[in-house]
């Protein structure tokens, strides 16, 4: 009873920050439930764990197969849901990233348990888990339970909602499973990661990122802050609305889609600030955030905050450059 | 190829203060426009595209109320030849729930691919559609954001974090749910909806479907919503447009950037 199971995942042999991060809720809640905390790492080798990644569960399943270099989602259903089956986990966890999203209702259709996705908190009343997620863009949260978790339930985790733990000290059992006998044949074939990130700028490298958002409102307008740009030796970045209609090429996209990025000075024009995006600015010294909607979400992480039509404000600190 | 596409009608809430309603468990929609799901708009452009350059059939679903024929007549418009609309008969659904609606309703039907959004802007779940693929047994693959059709299989591009991106073979019969961005949507008027009206729109009730009441039992509950809690936050600054722009330029000074 109570006990936690964590899908850790994995890219290119090196662990996901994601992973770390539920970890470390996980064992907040497996102390408070007194259950026992299980990591499942499926892998070709799992030699890319941290040294002490042992200590973060009371017992680490490590399952290694040629097919788990890269994510096969046939097999590693087929290996979590039997795990599910055998040790009826309290509680599943995992990222609510591209692969998790595949992974997380799957499971849930395979082994009856409910769902919640997308999940920012987990709450414990008593030893019913709660949920906190998002609607309507991060516009409102809801608190929400499960009807039936007599027999467990499953939750995805946003990236970026919990901290990682320094340590964790539990006593991290190894349990070693080589080729798994009888794997169903895959339903996909992983070819080849591609970087859509290389091209003619590096907005990971700017001292200055002029950043635009929806709110440019056509391609024939990215000139005029392409100018403003020139004039304050920044680089032009953008979020995810502009990469979507064509406006820029997707190496100019910040956020978690996009790239991570760390300037002196994050100016963002006409971004709302969709949490996706936000999460990209975390490594930013200062955000400067125009909008003409006082109420941008923008405004909740901006150092500075301006209301003011983006335009208006360009053509203002072009006119105050020129002087 | 034979396609299906889901599609779902959500309410417009870009730049729109939402209000809580009585419950505190969900938003007061009067007043508010609907709109296709941004993410299903796509859905809808990819299988058209997928059927002007291979050939096939595209048949637009949804599950909702008489009002959410609206956004089935823009598929049809689109492009797509016909649709269904599975009427909820007054039922709360959730994702799996309306998962299973879909499956019974399309089984037995032509099937080489099922498109879904990635998810809906409104409750943000992202677990219709692998949910659908499973209870089906299709191959499926998440936030898709580039197909390429090959013989008995679709090469696909999966979008995944840091702007890297994973190129997979899918065998088909496949479901696949669609990011944003994968094609331009194509534009449809008025006149264009009025003239789609004519290609069959299929009703069938959910309680037609042969689904128990156990199938039909939700497994999650919202208990309460609320607006975002009000943290930190910027130090608002205020003025003309040019004492703005003098005000941010002593910041980037400051901050360290030679402006």
């Amino acid at each position: 009873m109570g006990d936690i199971l964590v899908f850790v995942e994995h890219r290119s042999v090196s662990l996901r920050e994601v992973s770390l991060q539920i970890i470390s809720k996980a064992d907040e809640l497996a102390t408070k439930l007194a259950g026992r905390l299980t990591a499942v790492v499926l892998a070709a080798k799992a030699d890319f764990l941290p040294s002490d990644f042992s200590s973060r569960a009371d017992r680490l399943i490590v399952v290694e197969d040629e097919r788990f270099s890269d994510f096969d989602f046939t097999a590693a259903a087929e290996v979590i849901s039997k795990i599910i089956k055998e040790q009826s986990p309290h509680l599943v966890m995992m990222g609510h990233t591209p692969w998790g999203m595949d992974l997380g209702p799957a499971l849930s259709v395979r082994t009856g348990l409910p769902l919640s996705t997308d999940c920012v908190d987990i709450t414990l009343d008593g030893t019913r888990v709660k949920t906190v997620r998002q609607l309507y863009g991060g516009k409102l949260f809801a608190r929400v339970s499960f009807r039936d978790d007599s027999k467990g339930c499953i939750i995805t985790v946003r990236p970026g909602s919990f901290p990682v733990a320094a340590s964790c000290g539990r006593k991290g059992e190894l349990v070693r499973i080589e080729n798994p006998a009888n794997l169903p044949a895959s339903s996909s074939r992983f070819i080849e990661y591609l970087d859509t990130g290389a091209g003619e700028i590096d907005i990971t490298q700017a001292e200055l990122l002029v950043s635009i958002g929806r709110g440019v409102g056509e391609k024939e307008r990215i000139e005029e802050i392409r100018e403003l740009a020139g004039l304050l030796g920044g680089v032009v970045s953008c979020s995810r609305p502009v990469v979507d209609r064509g406006w820029l090429p997707k190496y100019h996209q910040v956020g978690t889609s996009g790239k991570s990025v760390k300037p002196k000075v994050y100016l963002a024009l006409g971004i709302s600030g969709a949490f996706q995006h936000v999460a990209g600015i975390a490594g930013a010294g200062t955000v400067i955030a125009v909008n003409k909607d006082k109420k941008a979400p923008i405004f909740r992480v901006a150092d500075y905050g301006v209301v003011e039509d983006l335009f208006a404000f360009s053509d203002a600190l072009k006119e105050e450059l020129g002087k | 190829m034979d396609i299906i596409v889901c599609v779902k009608r959500v309410p417009f809430t870009q730049e729109v203060d939402l209000e809580i309603d009585k419950s505190g468990k969900s938003i007061v929609t009067d007043g508010l426009a609907y709109v296709i799901n941004d993410w299903d708009g796509y859905a809808v452009e990819e299988a058209i595209l997928l059927k002007e350059r291979i050939g096939g059939n595209v048949i637009a679903v949804t599950v909702g109320s008489e009002d959410d024929e609206e956004v089935l007549r823009r598929a049809l418009a689109m492009g797509a030849d016909r649709a269904i609309r599975i009427d909820t008969c007054g039922r709360s659904l959730d994702g799996l729930v309306v998962a299973k609606a879909v499956a019974a309703a399309i089984k037995g039907f032509p099937l080489d691919l099922v498109l879904t959004g990635v998810q809906a802007d409104d409750d943000n779940q992202a677990v219709v559609g692998i949910m659908l693929a499973e209870i089906m047994g299709l191959s499926h693959a998440a936030v898709v954001r580039g197909i390429e059709p090959e013989e008995g299989s679709l090469k696909v591009r999966v979008e995944l974090e840091g702007g890297i991106d994973e190129i997979r073979q899918v065998k088909l019969p496949a479901l696949l749910t669609i990011q944003s961005g994968i094609n331009e949507p194509r534009y449809v008027s008025v006149m264009g909806i009025r003239k789609a009206a004519k290609k069959e729109l299929k009703v069938i009730g959910i309680d037609e479907l042969g689904l128990s009441e156990a199938d039909l039992a939700l497994a999650t509950e919202i208990e309460e919503v609320y607006l975002p809690p009000e943290t930190g936050g910027a130090e608002m600054l205020s003025g003309d447009p040019s004492k703005l722009a003098r005000a941010v330029i002593e910041i980037m000074r400051r901050k360290g950037v030679a402006v």
